[in-house]
């Protein structure tokens, strides 16, 4: 393989002999083209090439660019290999244009983005209820084998996570509490401390957590790659409404196995809590005397009947996610994302409502 | 008789696939065995058969994603199954294989597709693979639908950008899965030109595997049958020649389309 350049009275040849395959081409590409840059007449003097691949080709194709004279190479074999790339190539074609960078559209487009996307998810909310409403005066029509199966997915598989999760929550609350507690010789109130605030907000909180990362991902994969393999439409085709077969089945469960996550956190917590205290030297007899005095029915079912309402919330985000996934390997990754961010936000903002509510209503 | 050894003898030199007495198992369940076949240069190699007796095993044996359970297979000299590290990349570099759906990358355009084969094995400059691309594109009829995503295309489409990816490299070998599953009979015969013209114009030697009639009879310059009861082959020659003289049952089933009992 050799490569030569030379000018004489204004023109520019280029002379490319021997075999040009990938790596000779990739070695050249710089060279050759800085030797062809800028010249008014160019000759490409192809004739000597013996044994050319697609790399070569296109090393010369380039090279020679849309003014060049061609000489072209003598081989067959090779006059083959360029004649075939020529015509894959095809007319050279205008590169189209970058999209310009416009931060007010862009802006515009992600608000309308959002806006609509509220939008099919308050259209999807309307349909559950609707199906939900319609199958409520005859509840033997619900698959109540997938709420069973959903249920113990959701439920019965995470409660290993739940109690483990529980009670380090609670060792740690009651841990850093007695911390400055101790300076006012108060650890006798870290009982109702930490009961209160595990019942009421932190135990329907983290296992809403756990459900949005464990359930409302599975949904929005599972319903995700449904509708990619078109099950969906099938199921619809067959005159089986995919919210009553498939949403509401899920949201259900996610809906009923909430409260006994989230009472499984509550006592899981505790139990750190009371052994935390008993390092402490509080015997488990006054531990449970101050929760018996302090807490009350209200504050553990106020607590409990959150959690229901966000495994409805997160178990709707997960279904809706995966049955409005594109199509794709990466739209059922994006639709557990969005399951799952979704899941929590929402989760967030609902118990930020409820605690407002429950201030208002004297809770 | 002095003829035919010089015959034999050259012959050899162009066969780029042999396998011998090759078998495939799954724990106990044999899916082919005493498999002995091999492919010359250049021509356009059918592996048919029904469904379930082992063809895309075999393709699977032949491209060295996995190694057969007894029997040695050669490509292009090597055997695969035996290769590792480098040595392994430079023959994965002289072979390409279109997979029955295209296995494009989902997150990637068509034309980044097909310049994903050429980074991994040459160091050409961007502009260079994406010139290679776009040749390889337009020669498949792709190249005004090369900025586009995978999911945004029809199924014939994803063939056809499925064999660019696969010639991306000028391979001596393209292994096409099902070319023909899918697609109707215009796309289908379509991508049997396309095959013809490649096969004929570049010398690329072709491995097909199927079981669309139509295709075999089009592009086949020789065949082998796989038979699931036989657990093996049961046909190797020409199709034409299959066609209308062979005289194994499952054989003239398969080319009148004739339905048999257990089948």
């Amino acid at each position: 393989m050799s490569f030569e350049a030379d000018s004489t009275d204004g023109a520019t040849r280029l002379r490319f002999t021997g075999s040009l395959s990938a790596a000779d081409a990739a070695r050249l590409w710089n060279e050759a083209h800085k030797a062809s840059r800028g010249q008014s007449r160019l000759l490409l003097d192809a004739s000597g090439v013996t044994e050319l691949d697609s790399a070569g080709a296109a090393l010369l194709v380039s090279v020679a660019g849309n003014e060049a004279e061609w000489r072209e190479p003598e081989d067959a074999g090779a006059a083959g290999v360029l004649r075939r790339f020529r015509s894959g190539l095809g007319e050279p074609r205008p590169a189209k244009p970058a999209a310009p960078f416009r931060p007010i559209t862009s802006l515009g487009g992600a608000v309308l983005g959002m806006v609509r996307n509220m939008r099919t998810r308050l259209t999807f909310l309307g349909e559950t209820t609707m199906t939900a409403a319609a199958l409520a005066p005859r509840p033997w029509r619900l698959r109540w084998v997938e709420v069973l199966r959903h249920l113990d997915e959701a439920g019965t598989r995470a409660f290993g996570l739940c109690m483990l999760l529980g009670v380090l929550i609670g060792v740690i609350l009651a841990f850093q509490s007695s911390i400055p507690m101790r300076q006012f010789g108060a650890e006798i109130f870290i009982p109702q401390l930490v009961g209160i605030s595990l019942t009421r907000e932190l135990g329907p909180l983290l296992a809403g957590v756990i459900l949005a990362g464990r359930t409302g991902s599975a949904y929005a994969a599972e319903l995700g790659t449904m509708r990619v393999n078109e099950e969906v439409d099938a199921l619809r085709t067959m005159g089986l409404d995919p919210m009553a077969w498939l949403v509401l089945p899920r949201v259900l469960a996610a809906m009923l196995v909430m409260p006994v996550l989230a009472l499984v956190m509550d006592i899981t917590g505790l139990i750190g809590m009371g052994f935390v205290m008993a390092l402490l030297g509080f015997p488990p007899t006054a531990v449970m005397n101050q929760l018996v005095q302090w807490m009350s029915v209200g504050d553990i079912m106020g607590g409990l009947g959150k959690a229901a309402c966000f495994g409805l919330v997160i178990g709707y985000i997960g279904c809706h996610a995966g049955l409005s996934a594109g199509r794709g390997p990466r739209a059922v990754g994006d639709a557990a994302t969005s399951a799952v961010v979704g899941g929590i936000v929402a989760l967030v903002v609902l118990d930020g409502i409820f605690a407002v509510l429950f201030f208002r209503l004297g809770w | 008789m002095a003829q035919d050894v010089v015959k034999a003898d050259t012959a050899k030199t162009d066969v780029v696939i042999t396998a011998e007495g090759v078998a495939m198992r799954f724990g106990t369940n044999t899916v082919f065995q005493d498999v002995t076949f091999e492919v010359r240069r250049g021509e356009v190699f059918v592996i048919l058969g029904g469904s379930g007796c082992g063809k895309s095993t075999l393709l699977k044996l032949l491209i060295g994603l996995m190694p057969p359970s007894a029997g040695t297979m050669t490509v292009l000299g090597e055997e695969m199954a035996k290769l590792e590290g480098a040595a392994r990349r430079d023959l994965l570099r002289r072979i390409g294989v279109m997979w029955q759906s295209g296995a494009l990358l989902g997150s990637l355009t068509l034309a980044e597709n097909v310049m994903l084969p050429i980074e991994a094995h040459t160091k050409l400059p961007e502009a260079a693979r994406r010139m290679i691309a776009m040749a390889k594109l337009g020669l498949v009829g792709l190249s005004d639908a090369a900025d586009r995503l995978p999911a945004e295309i029809s199924g014939g489409m994803l063939k056809r950008a499925g064999i660019a990816r696969a010639m991306a490299l000028d391979p001596e070998i393209l292994f096409l899965d099902e070319p023909s599953a899918g697609l109707d009979p215009i796309t289908s015969a379509g991508l049997d030109e396309l095959i013809l013209s490649l096969a004929r114009e570049t010398g690329t030697t072709f491995v097909v595997v199927t079981h669309e009639l139509q295709s075999i009879l089009a592009i086949g310059d020789r065949c082998i049958m796989l038979d699931k009861e036989a657990r093996g082959l049961i046909a190797e020659g020409n199709p034409k020649h299959l066609r209308d003289q062979s005289e194994h049952p499952t054989v003239r089933a398969f080319f009148r389309r004739e339905a048999r009992a257990g089948v």
